[in-house]
């Protein structure tokens, strides 16, 4: 008997992704939501410009790779196109909440029927590093070498929370994949920004408060130990919007 | 055959292009194409197809890429600054092969500019525009019945080399208004296997990118790439030839400055002076060929153009510095008058 074994809509291709990183398991997790809903065949993935570019060759459905920033708008444009097929965008806090802020609230204020998952860590990983839009006050990257001064290089974007000031959207959430039981609750949180799209609810977007042990320049468990102490107590965890759930209450 | 009606060239672009099969137009205002949007924004709806203000030039192209990767026609329209913006869309289009219909109804610049006719966006439309080797097939109306037949051939195109195509019209061609024969209703049915529209759980998973980190592969791609372009070098070039058989002035240009050119090349005529026109409509591809072959007779060749001489390098070079290369030009959104060329032509011919 099988107890344990690799979702079916992610490829044999292995992971590129570093020792410690948490995209493997937020790509796990988006991986059995779409397994469990049965939508590999019908759905196509949106990469980005970041660590995960190379989503593409680890998803097992139709997959299209972004410029930096525009995934929102190229979901926007596959979905209008195909209405029948579920498109989600995969994308860091640079790629998202950086670059590409314009894309996102306006995807975001069209209700756009897309499902987003915003892998947020902190920092730019895949250029080595630097500072992100979402890197703490203090937090020495790159970039911010003496820690992020909010005088020069302003406050972190708190994503959810800005959404949420908008009329349109039908979901947002901040999730964590620092321990067990904030990864099960991520995994819950993703696969309903899936069904939502499945129910033509409009626009869900989930952020996954992340580690990044390589560029923070800490162990896989310090970063973890990071998450929990740094990141989580600046963007706090919960439900921001779902507007299926005020309409029930 | 169709009637003729009266309509406005960016309006002729818009419902040739529903006719030859478009459902996807994304846009954001700019002057002097916004017309365009507008019958865009009132046709889509009624015929189950989509219209979308984008929130930028970007997010326009962008949403441009998403269709096309779903393989539909799909097309974008802005005017020169709006264009500059799209360029890092344009260059993953064709960076991932994909057919879409980009819209240059030129103005003015650099920077702002003006928003007054214009051909100085000529570089960037037939050099690539955006950043790595790549090309466009480039069309340039000069009457409003062009600016629809050229849109759909423009689809016809980029479907079939997978090229994206780009309509170089100019604000007045863009503004004026002239009887039109509009194209029939195409259906169109191209075989489009790369498209990313779910695997049905039958086949491989389609990815659409541009993305080779191994240096080898990315030559590769590059290659087979300027394969393709070989082919329409070929296949694809289009102009008109005017009087130009017995031809010792040949003036070359486009669009509206070859209507313009055109006038001048009669009253020429009418005076002795054997001047002739070449007219291209393709200018990537560019009619290479045919101003060597005239090269062999004509003594002297002319570039009329709006903008300060862009055209005129390829001119010079289809030629290979043959025969004297003049240039008539105005800027900034002024037309040369027919009088301008014609002495543009007398000066020629006092020198050869």
């Amino acid at each position: 008997m099988v107890v344990f074994e690799k979702p079916k809509s992610l490829t044999d291709a292995e992971f590129h992704y570093c020792p410690g990183c948490t995209h493997g398991i937020i790509h796990r997790l988006v991986a059995e939501a779409i397994d469990s809903l049965g939508i590999e065949g019908r759905t196509i993935g949106v990469a980005p410009v970041g660590c995960a570019v190379m989503a593409y060759n680890y998803f097992s459905c139709d997959m299209v790779e972004a410029a930096h920033g525009r995934a929102p708008a190229v979901a926007t444009g596959l979905k209008r196109s195909m209405p029948e097929n579920i498109i989600f965008t995969y994308q860091g806090d640079g790629d998202l909440a950086s670059i590409g802020m314009a894309e996102t609230v306006h995807a975001a204020t069209r209700n756009e029927n897309i499902t987003i998952i915003f892998v947020n860590n902190a920092i730019y990983g895949m250029t080595g590093g630097q500072m992100a839009p979402t890197s703490l006050p203090g937090q020495v990257t790159q970039t911010s070498p003496y820690g992020r001064d909010v005088k020069v290089a302003g406050y972190p974007i708190r994503v959810c929370e800005l959404l949420s000031g908008l009329e349109a959207p039908e979901f947002i959430t901040r999730v964590a994949v620092n321990n067990v039981k904030n990864v099960k609750a991520a995994g819950k949180a993703i696969k309903k920004a899936f069904q939502n799209q499945i129910d033509g609810k409009g626009f869900s977007l989930v952020e996954v408060v992340s580690s990044c042990p390589t560029n923070w320049g800490m162990t896989p468990q310090k970063a973890l130990q990071w998450v929990d102490e740094k990141m989580i107590p600046y963007y706090p965890l919960g439900v921001y919007r779902d507007k299926s759930a005020e309409v029930t209450e | 055959m169709s009637e003729k009606v009266l309509m406005k060239g960016n309006e002729a672009i818009a419902e040739a292009a529903i006719r030859a099969g478009c459902r996807h137009y994304f846009g954001y205002p700019i002057t002097p194409q916004t017309e365009l949007a507008a019958y865009m924004s009132k046709r889509m709806p009624k015929i189950g197809g989509v219209f979308l203000q984008a929130e930028s030039e970007i997010s326009a192209i962008n949403m441009v890429y998403g269709v096309a990767g779903s393989g539909k026609r799909v097309m974008t329209s802005s005017s020169s600054p709006g264009v500059s913006l799209k360029q890092e869309g344009i260059s993953y289009i064709a960076g991932s092969d994909l057919p879409a219909l980009i819209v240059n109804v030129q103005r003015g610049g650099p920077g702002l500019g003006g928003i007054q006719p214009s051909q100085s966006d000529y570089f960037q439309a037939t050099k690539g525009g955006g950043h790595g080797d790549y090309h466009l097939i480039v069309l340039t109306p000069a009457s409003v019945q062009e600016m629809a037949d050229l849109t759909s051939l423009a689809f016809d195109l980029a479907d079939k080399y997978r090229v994206p195509a780009m309509l170089l019209a100019d604000g007045t061609t863009g503004q004026m208004m002239e009887p039109v024969e509009l194209p029939e209703e195409k259906t169109v049915s191209v075989d489009k296997p790369w498209a990313v529209t779910g695997t049905g759980m039958k086949r491989k998973h389609n990815i659409i990118n541009s993305l080779y980190l191994q240096p080898d592969e990315l030559e590769k791609m590059n290659f087979e790439r300027f394969e393709r372009y070989k082919l329409i070098e070929e296949n694809e070039v289009r102009y008109e030839s005017y009087l130009t058989e017995d031809a010792d002035i040949v003036v070359v240009a486009f669009g509206i400055a070859a209507r313009v050119s055109k006038n001048a090349v009669n009253e020429a005529r009418r005076q002795g002076i054997k001047a002739g026109l070449v007219r291209p409509i393709t200018v990537w591809p560019f009619p290479k060929k045919a101003l060597a072959d005239l090269s062999k007779t004509a003594k002297g060749f002319i570039s009329v153009e709006l903008s300060m001489g862009q055209m005129i390098d390829d001119v010079r070079l289809a030629i290979n510095c043959s025969r004297p290369v003049a240039l008539c030009n105005r800027a900034g959104g002024m037309i040369p008058s027919p009088d301008e060329v014609l002495d543009s032509i007398k000066k020629m011919q006092e020198g050869i």
